[in-house]
């Protein structure tokens, strides 16, 4: 009975990370559209936008150009939408099943969630190299830059916590997703403190670039470099990093609350997300696109000090 | 599957701006359709800035020697449900270019055009008028 109620489990976790997450996801691609035309005050598209466009590129004929690394080409996309589910499982998993002591089987490791989140911008940079196009290589060169860019504040802010955890409950639950939120349900979030602030202050500014919206929108600059790093795609390995990153815009949020904000478990997490989610799309709407080393000298300059200030304050206890 | 797959294009018709050779009014047309006043977006209309992502080519201006190769090359580019929609009176059937020695003929001698969209230029009006009326054909 008990093994196979714990199946029945897993199959509804599994259905809520394959399919929820992405048609979350793209209904949040929605959200995203919609509010950007009501900013520009415009009537916006019809909810179910993104999804008659996913469904048109599904159904398109998908087009391999002559001189393509074929194998790599065609598999790049997977890797980032593997990646992204991974992602969803830890985090999902990790959130309902916070288990503190040291014989757990599960360890929803933070640092294996940091390498999974990784896989979507490798998965942008091995499907342009593979496309063999001129501007898919630029846009390939500032994908590898601006991940150099925001990777090390974006460490940084998750250390915050992590130190903070650990002065408490030591380094073995700190670095579990789980342990992070145990402790947040114990203790209260860990967002209400200065470092806390900072910690998220820098990690929404990593969720823009991660997600490739407009401050940071470099590698595929529509305007500049036709999309850039995903020139070369038609048909359905297109839709596939659409919805990569639709998913991503569901994760990165979900990941903040989590990390910071007191975890998935009570209804409030519903508000907070959408909190985040507004807040990067005002942002994406009222900004302009910086250069590639604006936005290195941005993210190495200014944010990764401020980081290691926030991680001082979380030493002392602030 | 047919039906699903002709919602999906008629619902989100992604479009590529080819400027063969115009004078530059079509194709500000063209730009004034995106902007809010007429918001095309709302029926799903995106301007891609790439071949393989569209679903239609807008084509502008009078076709001529030099840009002749270069529209083909477009337009193979393009994966295959593909609508080439001809904007503007010289798009259509070469206008006051049409004893020129270097214009080699309107759009539809060398590719096949699904909508004319008459006009010096076109009205924005028309224009959506005139995509309605393609994608409702399909
Ligand atoms: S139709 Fe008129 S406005 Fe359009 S490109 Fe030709 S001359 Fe210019």
């Amino acid at each position: 009975m008990s093994t196979w109620f714990s199946g029945w489990r897993l199959i509804v976790g599994f259905l809520v990370t394959v399919i929820g997450v992405p048609v979350v996801g793209l209904v949040l691609t929605w959200v995203d559209r919609f509010v950007s035309a009501r900013v520009q005050w415009r009537k916006g598209p019809p909810f179910y936008q993104p999804f008659a466009d996913i469904l048109k590129l599904l159904l398109k004929q998908t087009i391999v150009p002559q001189g393509v690394a074929r194998t790599a080409f065609l598999f790049a996309p997977v890797v980032g939408i593997a990646g992204m589910t991974l992602v969803a499982m830890l985090i999902i998993y990790s959130n309902f099943n916070t288990v503190v002591n040291q014989q757990s089987s599960f360890i929803g490791d933070i640092i294996v969630l940091l390498y999974c989140f990784a896989l979507v911008p490798i998965s942008f940079i091995i499907g342009a190299s593979a496309s063999g196009n001129p501007v898919a290589a630029v846009g390939a060169s500032r994908e590898m830059t601006l991940y150099l860019g925001y990777e090390l504040p974006f460490v940084l802010a998750i250390l915050i916590p992590v130190v903070k955890v650990t002065q408490q409950w030591g380094v073995a639950s700190a670095l579990r997703i789980g342990g992070l939120v145990a402790y947040q349900q114990q203790f209260g979030p860990l967002l209400y403190s200065v470092s806390g602030v900072i910690a998220a202050v820098i990690i929404l500014f990593t969720i823009q670039a991660k997600l490739g919206y407009v401050p940071f929108d470099i590698p595929e600059a529509e305007q500049e470099i036709m999309s850039g790093v995903i020139v070369e795609y038609s048909g359905a390995p297109l839709a596939l990093f659409r919805i990569t990153r639709a998913m991503a815009f569901v994760l990165l949020p979900l990941f903040l609350i989590t990390l910071l904000w007191g975890g998935l478990r009570d209804w409030w997490a519903l508000l907070k997300f959408l909190l985040i989610v507004v807040l990067i799309v005002l942002m994406k709407n009222t900004n302009p696109r910086l250069t590639i080393h604006q936005a290195l000298r941005f993210f190495w300059f200014i944010l990764a000090p401020i980081g290691i200030i926030g991680l001082v304050l979380a030493f002392i206890g602030l | 599957m047919r039906d699903l797959r002709l919602w999906g294009l008629k619902k989100s018709p992604w479009v590529y701006h080819v400027a063969a050779a115009s004078c530059n009014n079509c194709d500000i047309e063209i730009l004034e359709l995106l902007t809010p006043r007429y918001d095309v977006e709302r029926f799903g209309v995106v301007l891609v800035g790439s071949p393989r992502h569209a679903d239609a080519l807008l084509v502008t201006g009078v076709i001529n020697r030099k840009s002749l190769p270069r529209v083909l090359e477009v337009y193979e580019q393009t994966p295959k449900p593909c609508l080439v929609i001809a904007i503007g009176t010289c798009a259509c059937n070469n206008h006051i270019f049409r004893n020129s020695y270097n214009a080699v003929g309107p759009y539809d001698k060398h590719i096949p055009v699904h909508a004319y969209i008459p006009g010096c230029p076109p009205k924005p009006e028309a224009m959506i008028l005139g995509v309605v009326k393609a994608l409702s054909k399909l």
